[in-house]
């Protein structure tokens, strides 16, 4: 390996490395605004200069090749001088506004000002002043601050994949904008304002909230998708103020979707936070007891062996068990989560899971796309295969209705017929994928949602057995919009009578024997199935599953308790109570609990701890977190004819889809300026 | 300093149309052919002065829209180029472009006097327009003719060696649409010394 020395230590890096990280290697820290490791170098902002030896002049470490036996300085007179001086222009015209500034206390050129720049300014000329141009409702811009490291440039460039942001003009008037300052039209724009080194680009929903060092901040993970990002919620008191990414190389790399960095100003609106039970017809205001009695006399009177349970997208595993426990011990089996009638192959754990995992995404060279937006399904894995099109020039087809992906596409067919052609080695796209080393499949829920979706499955399983080329790559990948879906399939939360067609089997099953009905956060579903039904909604919030209740047991958000998920590739992760929950809300498992015992059947956990003991024995794949154990097999695949079946995607608004964005108006803003809809 | 070229902001008050003429959309095939074909975005550039030419002198937002779509560029990346490059102008501009050089060299040499007669003779103070339309002056930056100063650059062409009266005329005749003299006003050659040596 080559070496470098550094500060007058000798250290061997990798090629290709930058003296820079090179440097990082050494443990030596380099200031820098312009560089950022997810991003395309710009050498621009001058920060990062290092000595080395044999040059005439200092030079930009981050965008200088490592070379070997290169000799580098990075604490001499020289670089000290060369910092201040560079700290001294990029000063001169940026304002002294940190008082007022929203990103005072955690700003990039604040804390690199303390320890490199002088004390005191020698300009005395007029500073430049800019124009604060509109970014949409997600970004608020103050541009006189802005220091033109281009960084938000090369995001929306690059990773977003729209070109959307720009450096216009040069020298002194060099100003970042949108073309004619129209909104960001990315699903990814906040990621912008942690990108921004200074407080020339904030957050709107956030501006002049609150100070960095007033929060409390709660390591967890993100439910509004499949992916399950890794996120750093800050709250104060009981208010959730912002949602901030945590690097995680995994899943979600450093991004968020502005769904999970914004909606949560709905986490404070249409909450439920007390007791209700439909008096005459209406909904009135009561308590846990009577509604616990009231809940019991229905099971009882109404069959308890055919009370239903129904979960949603926030559905947790722990609610899950404890109401599959309660339903057990009710005797009844009418418990299923697809309410989306997405189906799966029920022999295989394979059928429903992102098998090949997201990181791999990296590597895929060929990519075919079945009935999904991931853009909007999951915006941050949308990145990982924008980065897979450019870094590896990775070809991609899809099957489904045209749509804007922010990368170049082969359109296959809009119709699962097509799927005939692939199994039977006639379509153009053969060749790509059997040329391919690295060749994905990705299976959306709109292309399994109906009676078919389990005979597509395997289909599609055979396919990705042909396709295989390397035996720890599973190229079949479903990928599911919600966080609560693949563990309720791993716990079979799932009755068969519902399978093929969920609504009609519930209809049919609700209009026999008029049961009690349990919604868990679910207001997805088609609401004249459950007419006759006693309908008790556990949730958070007033949306639509709410409006249709007998009996409305409020129970904590997200943000509110901590519990176990399991994401869209099978990784188990656990999120941490950020505050205390609002109002009376109690835990879905508590509920189900104290029914229990009203019934004389007392499920056998007592807390949380009991509750996670007892589901890590049954099921032991939710035993260790944040781990991920592949699966690989693959022989479910068997190649079934396929019907015109035609793909009608079935997310309608990335930012309005669940009842906590439905709930937020910031979302709503999103809805209207972005997607032109009326939310 | 008020110039067409510096300006950051899209000209929107007109609402024109801008297609390609007949003659130009020959020329952008052929200019198109000079780079490879996956990276056609390079001819941005010539694009954008032909668009200028069409387009009396100025880029409209019809007209940058034009560009990038003929090339399949985003509209902000064309309009990254066209403000760097004070060269385009994004603002309407008179028929003539008078472009007053006013560093050291032309400046020691009376561009003062200069722009004093061009701001009496157009109409116009500097970085305006007249309002007969006629001329655009502006004061630039070093335009590369030193030797032969002070001059003036109007339209595509090189006025040098100037003086209060030659400049004058220049622009009068300019005015009344009577033919000038391109280039040394003095009758040089480039730039050959001003007197024949004595021998």
């Amino acid at each position: 390996m080559p070496k470098i020395t550094i500060d007058q230590k000798e250290y061997e890096f990798e090629n290709g490395m930058t003296v820079m990280q090179a440097c990082e290697l050494a443990g030596t820290e380099i200031p820098r605004f312009c560089y950022h490791e997810k991003l395309s170098i710009a050498g621009n902002c001058r920060m990062c200069l290092v000595e080395m030896e044999k040059a005439p002049k200092p030079i930009a470490s981050c965008a200088m090749p490592a070379a070997d036996g290169m000799v580098i300085k990075t604490n001499t007179k020289t670089v000290q001088k060369a910092r201040k001086g560079v700290m001294e222009f990029l000063l001169i015209n940026h304002p002294l506004d940190c008082p007022i500034c929203d990103q005072g206390g955690e700003c990039d050129l604040q804390d690199q000002a303390m320890y490199y720049g002088f004390d005191k300014t020698r300009y005395e000329e007029n500073k430049r002043a800019v124009q604060n141009k509109n970014m949409g409702p997600l970004v608020k811009t103050i541009m006189t601050r802005c220091i033109h490291c281009t960084r938000c440039v090369r995001f929306s460039t690059e990773v977003a994949g729209v070109d959307d942001i720009g450096l216009l003009g040069r020298g002194e008037s060099a100003e970042i904008t949108t073309y004619l300052e129209k909104t960001i039209e990315s699903e990814l724009s906040g990621n912008v304002i942690d990108l921004c080194p200074v407080g020339a680009l904030t957050s709107k929903p956030y501006a002049f909230k609150s100070r960095p060092w007033e929060l409390t901040k709660t390591e967890t993970f993100d439910v509004f998708d499949g992916v399950g990002s890794s996120i750093r919620i800050d709250t104060r008191g009981k208010k959730v103020l912002r949602v901030l990414p945590r690097i995680n190389e995994e899943t979600n790399e450093e991004w968020i979707s502005d769904k999970t960095r914004f909606a949560i100003d709905g986490l404070s609106s249409q909450r439920l936070d007390n007791v209700y039970s439909k008096i005459e017809g209406k909904l009135k205001k009561s308590s846990w007891n009577d509604a616990f009695t009231i809940v019991k006399d229905q099971i009882i009177n109404r069959g308890r062996e055919n009370t239903v349970f129904l979960s949603g997208k926030f559905t947790d595993v722990e609610t899950l068990y404890s109401a599959k426990k309660f339903s057990e011990s009710l005797n009844s089996p009418y418990y299923d989560c697809r309410f989306d009638n997405a189906q799966f192959v029920e022999k295989s754990n394979e059928s429903f899971k992102f098998n090949s995992s997201i990181q791999e995404i990296e590597n895929a060279d060929a990519i075919l796309l079945i009935g999904s937006n991931p853009r909007w399904e999951a915006a941050v894995l949308n990145a990982r295969i924008r980065k897979a099109y450019i870094e590896n020039d990775c070809k991609i087809g899809i099957i489904g209705p045209k749509l804007d992906l922010t990368y170049n596409y082969q359109h296959l067919s809009d119709s699962l017929e097509y799927l005939n052609d692939l199994s039977n080695n006639q379509s153009d796209f053969n060749k790509v994928l059997d040329n391919a080393k690295n060749p994905l499949i990705i299976i959306g829920t709109s292309a399994i949602n109906n009676q078919f979706g389990s005979k597509i499955l395997e289909t599609l399983a055979a396919l990705a057995k042909k396709i295989q080329k390397n035996k720890d790559v599973n190229p079949l990948n479903v990928l599911h919009q919600d966080i609560s879906r693949v563990g309720a399939l791993e716990l079979k939360f799932i009755n068969k009578n519902f399978d093929k067609d969920y609504n009609l089997g519930l209809k049919k099953h609700i209009d026999n024997n008029r049961p009690v009905v349990f919604l868990m956060s679910l207001d997805e579903i088609d609401f004249s199935t459950l007419e006759n039904a006693f309908v008790v909604y556990l949730g958070h919030h007033g949306d639509i599953g709410a409006s249709k209740a007998d009996v409305i047991l409020p129970t904590p958000a997200y943000t509110e308790k901590s519990s176990t998920y399991m994401n869209i590739e099978g990784r188990v992760i656990q999120t941490s109570k950020c505050h205390n929950p609002l109002g009376e809300a109690k835990d879905e498992w508590k509920v189900f609990r104290v029914l229990s015992d009203l019934i004389n059947q007392k499920l056998k956990f007592n807390n949380l701890r009991e509750l996670r003991n007892e589901l890590t024995n049954n099921y032991n794949q939710f035993l260790s977190l944040n781990e991920l154990n592949l699966k690989k097999d693959l022989s479910f695949g068997k190649i079934n004819k396929i019907n015109d079946i035609k793909i009608n995607y079935n997310i309608s608004n990335f930012y309005m889809n669940d009842s906590i964005s439905r709930s937020s108006e910031t979302m709503a803003l999103c809805t209207k300026d972005i997607l032109k809809k009326v939310a | 300093m008020k110039h067409p070229g510096t300006n950051n902001k899209v000209y929107k008050n007109i609402n024109d149309n801008f297609d390609w003429s007949p003659e130009n959309f020959k020329k952008i095939s052929k200019i198109i052919k000079k780079y490879p074909s996956d990276r056609i975005q390079s001819a941005v550039i010539p694009l954008l002065d032909l668009a200028q030419r069409q387009n009396n002198g100025w880029l409209s937002k019809n007209s940058l829209e034009k560009v990038a779509e003929t090339i399949g560029m985003s509209y902000i990346r064309v309009l990254e180029v066209a403000t760097f490059y004070s060269m385009f102008n994004l603002e309407p501009i008179g028929k003539n472009f008078v472009q007053i050089c006013r560093t050291t060299p032309c400046w020691l040499r009376g561009s003062d006097k200069l722009s004093k007669v061009a701001k009496d003779v157009c109409e116009a103070n500097i970085g305006e327009t007249s309002s007969d339309n006629k001329f655009t002056v502006v004061e630039v930056e070093c335009l590369g003719a030193c030797c032969n100063a002070p001059m003036v650059q109007i339209n595509d062409d090189y006025y040098e060696d100037l003086d209060e009266e030659s400049f004058k005329k220049i622009l009068e005749n300019l005015k009344n649409n009577k033919s000038i003299k391109v280039g040394s006003q003095i009758g040089r050659k480039s730039s050959q010394p001003e007197r024949k040596f004595d021998a």
